[in-house]
C-alpha cells in the first residue's frame, strides 16, 4: 500500500467541499434538533430544493449571489411550507412530513414533468452554473500546493470553492455561537425541554419552532449550494441516506454543542475514505469493487446506532447534556 | 450485528447466484455493465432492443432482451450513457408507461453494474397499433380497471407490511424506519431459497416468511428489548431504527448487488378475468395476502393475546396493571409484524418477479402514508390506509408519468396531516 | 379551624375581609373579581369533565379549588389558561376576553401556571430557567438577539430579579446546576419562583405541593402567602386540606365537572354538600388522609397520558 496516497486522499476529505457542505448541513439540523428538538428527518430535501432553485437560476444567465439567494429562498418557502401544518402537531408527524417531503422533492427532480430545469434524473452538470460563481475568485488561475493540499485554484472542485465553503462553515458557526448565547437561543432551548413550560410563561412557541426550522433549513439550502459546486445536482445523490449521513455527522461530533456538527463532518469523512481506501488496497481478492460503497454504507449505519445507544452526547459531547427524550 | 448474521446465513450459498441471469456481461477492471429487466404485470418483455450510446465516445451498443426480459450492454468506461428503448420492438402487449421517459441518462462506471429499468404498461388495446396510443392519457374503462386491479394488488400487499409498522407503533410507540428492509429481507429470501436452492416456490416463500419472523425475534431479544430496559427514548429508539435500516439495506447491496433478481425459475403465465390481465403469482399473492390479513384481524379480535395487543396499544399503564406480560406481548408484535412484512416482500417480489435491495426502502414511506391515512397506530386502519394508497398509486399513473407515482402518495399523506391528523380511524383526543 | 388561625398577615386580613360578606354558596359573585367565568363545558367523549356555570375569582385572595379525583380541576385549569379548548363557554380575565386565546397570549396577559408534574427544564440551568420566565425581553426577537447591546441592559435587570428570587426561594447555591438535578420539592420551588418572574396578576399552581416533603412544604406555604401579600391572586388545586385550612382565604369545591360549594375553609369543611362529594360513605376520614394522595398518583396518571 501507498501510505503517501493513503494520507493525501484521508486528508484531501478534511477540507473537502463535500465536507464543508455536509457540516453546514449538519449545523442547520442541529439548529433544529439539537437546540429546539425539531425531528427533520429530510435534511437533503432542504439542500435539494436549494440546490435546483440556485441551478436554476444560474442557469438562466443570473449572477452567482443572486442564484445562491434564490437557491437559499427556495429552502425558506419549502421551510415555510413544511412547518405551517406540522409544528402544531406531535414531533413526529414534523419526521414524517419531513421525510416524505424530501423524497417528493426528489422524486419529481428526477422525473421528466420538469425536465428543462432539472434535467430528469441525469441531473444538471456544473458547467451549467458555476461559470459566475468560479468568475468571482480573487485567486490567480493555476494550481496550488499546500502540503497535502493540491488542488488547481479556479475549478469547481478546487481552492476557491473550498474557500467559500470553509467561510461559509465559519459564517455559520458564528451566528449560532451568537443566537444560542442569546434569549432568543435560550427560548429555543427551553422548547427542547418542554414545549408547554415554555407555552406556560407566555412565549410563542410555533413561532420560535418556525424560526428554528426555517434558519435550519436556509442553511440546508446553502449547504446544497455549496454540495453541487464541484460536481452536479443529482437527485438522486440528495436521497433519504444523505439525511442519515447528515444525522449521523450530528451524533457524532455533539447534538447541541457549537462545534460538533464541523468536527463530525470531518471525522465522518476522513474515516470513509480511509476505510474505503484501505478495503480498497487490503481486500481486492475479497471484495468486488462495487461493493466498497455498500461496505461503508453498512459501517456509517451500525455506527449510528451505536453511538445513539452507547454515545448519546456524541464524542466530544457533554455528558450532563446528553440527548434525553425529546418527545 | 443482526446485519453480518443474515448475511452470513444467506453468503454459504452465494457462489451460484448469478448462473441463473441470462444476460451476457460480467463487470470486471475494464469493462461495466449496464442493463436491466424488462417486464410489465404480464411478466417478461422479449426481444425489445435497447440502445446504448455516448456521443463523446462515439460509443454505441445494442441489445436484445432475453426470455427472461433481462438485457446488458458492456460499456468502456466511465461516463453518462443514453439508454434508449426502440418502442417498434415492443410487441403489441407491452407500451412504455411514459414516452417521455426514454431514453434515459445514466451514469455508469467500470467494475460495477448499472442498472436502467424501463416501465412498461400493459397495452390493453393492442388493436389499435402503435404503442403510442397508451402514453396519450387516454382513459378506457378498461385501463381503469386494471389500474385499480393492480393498486388492489399493491394495496393487500403494503397492508401486510403496515399492519405489523402499525402494531409496532402501536405498542412501543416508536416509529420503525428497519421495516422497509423486513420487507425486502422476505424477498431476498425468497430469491434465496426459490432460485440459488432450487427450492420450491411455496416453500421458499414459508422458509422466507419463517426466517423473517426469526429476524424479528433476534431483533427484540438483541436490541430492542434491552433498550426498553435502558429506558431509552421514542427518539432515540427512531434514530437506532434508522441506524439499523442503513446497515440492513446496504448489506443487501453488498451481498446481492443493485441489480433486480428474479426470484420466479420459469417465466409466469398470465390470466385474464374480464379486462384485468394480471401474472397467475399476482393473483396468488393477492389471495395469500387477503387470507393471512384476515386471519391477522380474527387474532387481534378473538384471542386473549391479540386483545392483549390491543389493550397494550390503548393504554402500556393500564394493560401492565391488569396483569398482562408488556414484555412478553411486545416480542410477539415484533416477531408478527417482521414475519408479515417478510410475506409482503415474499408476495411482492412473486407479483413483480423481481426483489433487489432497495424494494421495501421504496414501500417504507408508503406504509407511513397507509398508517397516517388510517390513524397511527390502529391496525385496521393501516390495512384500509394500504389498499387507498395501493390504488391511488396504481391509478395515479392514468394521468401522471410513472415516475411521481410515490410522490402522489406521500403527498396524499401531507394533505391527511393536514386536514385529519388523526387519520380516517384515529381519535381525535390523541392528537396535539 | 377558624379563618383567623391562618391569616397572620394584615393583608391576608384584607383579602379575608372582602369576602367575609359573600355569602357561601356556589357561583356567587365576588366584590373583586378578576377572573369571571360562565358555562364553560368540556367533554371527553361521552364524559363530561367540566361544566361550571358560573366562577368568580376574586383579586388578590388565595382562592383553592378542591375536589375529589376527576373532578375536572385541572382540566378546568388547562382550559382557562389556553391549554385545552372547551366545547363551549366564556370567560374573562381582568376585563379581558381569553376564551380561544392560546396559552401563550393568557401568560402574556399575565396568568401564569404550573404544572401537576413538574416541568423544570432540564438541560437548562436553575439561572437559565428563571430568566425564560421574565417577559418583554428585546433579545427574544431573532434579529434583536444579534446585536447583544440592544438586550444587554434588560438581561442584566432580569438576571438580578432571578437572582432575588432565587435567594428568597433558597436555590441561590443551585443557580449555574442543570434543573434537571433538582430534587422533586426543588423543581416545584423553582417552577413557582419561574412563574413570578414573568410578574403575574395571577398564579395558578396545580398541586404546588404534592410530592413535595414536611420541611419544604412549610416553606412553600409562606411563599404563596407573601406572594398573595405582594398583591398577585393566588388560585391553586390541591389535594391536602390541611394545606388548603392553613393557607386559603375562599375555597372552591368541585365534583363531577361542577362547582358544588364555595366559602371561607372553615365554612366549606363543615358543609354536607361538600362532605358527600368529597368523602362518599367514609364520613369520619380525615381530610388530609393519605388515601387522598394515594388516589392522587392515579390522576397523575390521567394527566399524564392527557398531555401526551
Amino acid at each position: 500500500m501507498n501510505w503517501s496516497d493513503l494520507l493525501s486522499l484521508t486528508a484531501g476529505e478534511l477540507i473537502a467541499p463535500t465536507t464543508a457542505a455536509y457540516a453546514l448541513a449538519a449545523i442547520g439540523l442541529n439548529i433544529h434538533f439539537g437546540f429546539t428538538g425539531l425531528l427533520n428527518m429530510g435534511q437533503a430535501g432542504f439542500m435539494l430544493v436549494g440546490a435546483y432553485g440556485f441551478a436554476a437560476t444560474a442557469q438562466a444567465g443570473q449572477g452567482f449571489p443572486l442564484s445562491a439567494l434564490v437557491g437559499v429562498g427556495c429552502s425558506v418557502v419549502f421551510a415555510l411550507i413544511l412547518g405551517i401544518p406540522t409544528l402544531k402537531l406531535r414531533g413526529d408527524y414534523l419526521a414524517i412530513v419531513t421525510i416524505s417531503a424530501a423524497e417528493i422533492v426528489r422524486l419529481i427532480g428526477r422525473s421528466s414533468v420538469l425536465s428543462d430545469i432539472t434535467n430528469g434524473a441525469a441531473g444538471i452538470p456544473a458547467s451549467r452554473f458555476n461559470k459566475d460563481f468560479l468568475g468571482l475568485s480573487v485567486l490567480p488561475d493555476g494550481r496550488t500546493a499546500l502540503g497535502p493540499f493540491a488542488y488547481a485554484n479556479n475549478v469547481g472542485d478546487g481552492w476557491w470553492t473550498r474557500i467559500v465553503a470553509w467561510a461559509a462553515v465559519l459564517l455559520a458557526v458564528l451566528l449560532v455561537w451568537r443566537l444560542m448565547s442569546s434569549p432568543w437561543g435560550r427560548v429555543l432551548k427551553g422548547i427542547r425541554e418542554d414545549e408547554d413550560a415554555v407555552r406556560s410563561l407566555g412565549k410563542s412557541v410555533y413561532g420560535y419552532k418556525m424560526q428554528a426550522l426555517v434558519l435550519g433549513g436556509a442553511m440546508a439550502g446553502f449547504a446544497g449550494v455549496l454540495f453541487v459546486m464541484p460536481a452536479s445536482v443529482q437527485p438522486d445523490a440528495m436521497g433519504r441516506s444523505m439525511t442519515f449521513f447528515i444525522w449521523t455527522i450530528l451524533l457524532l461530533g455533539g447534538a447541541a454543542t457549537l462545534w460538533g456538527p464541523v468536527i463530525g463532518s470531518m471525522i465522518f469523512f476522513v474515516a470513509l475514505m480511509f476505510i474505503k481506501t484501505v478495503m480498497r488496497d487490503v481486500l481486492p481478492s475479497v471484495l468486488r469493487p462495487e461493493q466498497l460503497e455498500p461496505l461503508a454504507g453498512i459501517l456509517v449505519g451500525i455506527t449510528l446506532m451505536l453511538l445513539v445507544i452507547f454515545r448519546p452526547q456524541g464524542i466530544f459531547g457533554d455528558k450532563k447534556e446528553l440527548m434525553l427524550d425529546v418527545r | 450485528m443482526l446485519a453480518a448474521a443474515l448475511v452470513g446465513v444467506i453468503g454459504l450459498q452465494a457462489e451460484s447466484a448469478s448462473a441463473t441471469a441470462a444476460v451476457t456481461c460480467v463487470a470486471d477492471a475494464e469493462t461495466g455493465c449496464i442493463g436491466g429487466t424488462l417486464q410489465n404485470t404480464a411478466g417478461p418483455v422479449e426481444g425489445v432492443t435497447i440502445t446504448v450510446s455516448n456521443e463523446d465516445d462515439e460509443f454505441e451498443e445494442s441489445a436484445t432482451t432475453a426470455a427472461n426480459g433481462t438485457w446488458a450492454v458492456a460499456i468502456p468506461g466511465r461516463a453518462r450513457y443514453t439508454v434508449e428503448l426502440d418502442e417498434s420492438t415492443l410487441p403489441s402487449t407491452a407500451a412504455l408507461a411514459d414516452s417521455a421517459e426514454n431514453p434515459v441518462e445514466q451514469l455508469a462506471v467500470v467494475g460495477a453494474s448499472s442498472t436502467v429499468d424501463f416501465n412498461l404498461v400493459l397495452d390493453a388495446t393492442p388493436s389499435t397499433g402503435g404503442s403510442s396510443s397508451t402514453t396519450t392519457g387516454t382513459v378506457t374503462p378498461t385501463r381503469l380497471l386494471q389500474q385499480f386491479a393492480l393498486g388492489i394488488r399493491y394495496g393487500l400487499i403494503l397492508a401486510l407490511a403496515a399492519v405489523g409498522l402499525s402494531l409496532i407503533y402501536g405498542t412501543t410507540g416508536m416509529s420503525s424506519f428497519s421495516h422497509g428492509e423486513q420487507v425486502t429481507l422476505g424477498a431476498l429470501l425468497t430469491f434465496v431459497f426459490s432460485i440459488q436452492l432450487h427450492w420450491p416456490i411455496v416453500l421458499s416463500v414459508l422458509a422466507a416468511v419463517v426466517l423473517s419472523a426469526a429476524s424479528g425475534w433476534l431483533q427484540d431479544v438483541g436490541i430492542w428489548q434491552p433498550l426498553r430496559r435502558r429506558r431509552v427514548g421514542l427518539v432515540q429508539l427512531m434514530i437506532v431504527s434508522i441506524g439499523l435500516s442503513l446497515a440492513l439495506q446496504y448489506a443487501f447491496q453488498f451481498r446481492f448487488g443493485g441489480s433486480t433478481l428474479q426470484v420466479l425459475p420459469s417465466i409466469a403465465k398470465s390470466w385474464s378475468i374480464g379486462p384485468i390481465r394480471l401474472s397467475i403469482p399476482s393473483y396468488i399473492a393477492m389471495g395469500c395476502a387477503t387470507i393471512v390479513l384476515v386471519g391477522v384481524a380474527l387474532f387481534l379480535q378473538r384471542t386473549r393475546t391479540g386483545r392483549a395487543t390491543r389493550a397494550i396499544s390503548d393504554n402500556p399503564a393500564l394493560a401492565a396493571a391488569s396483569g398482562i406480560d408488556v414484555d412478553k406481548i411486545i416480542r410477539l408484535v415484533w416477531i408478527l409484524a417482521t414475519g408479515l412484512a417478510g410475506l409482503g416482500g415474499a408476495l411482492l417480489a412473486l407479483a413483480f418477479n423481481g426483489a433487489a435491495w432497495d424494494l421495501g426502502l421504496q414501500m417504507l414511506l408508503l406504509m407511513f402514508a397507509a398508517v397516517t391515512l388510517g390513524g397511527l397506530g390502529t391496525a385496521y386502519g393501516a390495512l384500509i390506509g394500504s389498499l387507498i394508497i395501493g390504488v391511488v398509486v396504481e391509478m395515479s399513473t392514468l394521468w401522471l408519468p410513472s415516475s411521481l407515482k410515490f410522490a402522489v402518495a406521500l403527498l396524499i399523506l401531507i394533505l391527511v396531516l393536514l386536514i385529519r391528523p388523526q387519520g380516517i380511524l384515529g381519535r381525535a383526543e390523541r392528537v396535539g | 379551624m377558624s379563618a383567623e388561625l391562618s391569616s397572620p398577615a394584615p393583608l391576608a386580613k384584607t383579602a379575608a375581609q372582602a369576602l367575609a360578606g359573600v355569602a357561601p354558596e356556589p357561583g356567587v359573585a365576588k366584590p373583586d373579581p378578576i377572573i369571571v367565568a360562565d358555562d364553560v363545558v368540556r367533554r371527553f367523549g361521552g364524559m363530561t369533565a367540566v361544566d361550571v356555570r358560573h366562577l368568580e375569582v376574586q383579586r388578590g385572595a388565595i382562592t383553592a379549588l378542591i375536589g375529589p379525583n376527576g373532578a375536572g380541576k385541572t382540566t378546568l385549569f388547562n382550559l382557562l389558561t389556553g391549554f385545552d379548548k372547551p366545547n363551549s363557554g366564556t370567560w374573562e380575565f381582568d376585563g379581558r376576553r381569553l376564551n380561544g386565546v392560546s396559552a401563550g397570549r393568557v401568560a402574556r396577559a399575565g396568568m401564569v401556571r404550573t404544572f401537576q408534574l413538574t416541568k423544570a427544564l432540564s438541560r437548562l440551568t436553575v439561572l437559565q430557567n428563571m430568566q425564560l420566565g421574565a417577559t418583554k425581553q428585546p433579545g427574544e426577537g431573532f434579529f434583536t438577539s444579534l446585536v447583544k447591546p440592544l438586550w444587554a441592559a434588560r438581561e442584566r435587570e432580569i438576571t438580578a430579579q432571578a437572582e432575588e428570587l432565587l435567594i428568597r426561594f433558597k436555590l441561590d447555591a443551585k443557580s449555574e446546576d442543570f434543573a434537571g438535578s433538582l430534587s422533586g420539592g426543588q423543581r416545584k420551588l423553582l417552577e413557582m419562583a419561574r412563574a413570578l418572574m414573568a410578574k403575574p396578576e395571577l398564579v395558578m399552581l396545580d398541586e404546588p405541593m404534592a410530592g413535595v416533603n414536611p420541611a419544604l412544604t412549610q416553606s412553600l406555604l409562606g411563599h404563596i402567602q407573601t406572594v398573595r401579600d405582594e398583591g398577585t391572586t393566588v388560585l391553586f388545586v390541591e389535594h391536602d386540606m390541611q394545606m388548603v385550612r392553613r393557607i386559603a382565604d375562599w375555597v372552591v369545591v368541585m365534583a363531577e365537572g361542577k362547582i358544588v360549594a364555595e366559602g371561607p375553609p372553615s365554612a366549606v369543611m363543615e358543609n354536607p354538600a361538600v362532605v358527600d362529594a368529597y368523602l362518599g360513605a367514609h364520613h369520619d376520614t380525615d381530610l388530609g388522609d393519605e388515601s387522598v394522595m394515594a388516589e392522587g398518583v392515579l390522576e397523575q396518571l390521567e394527566a399524564e397520558e392527557a398531555t401526551e
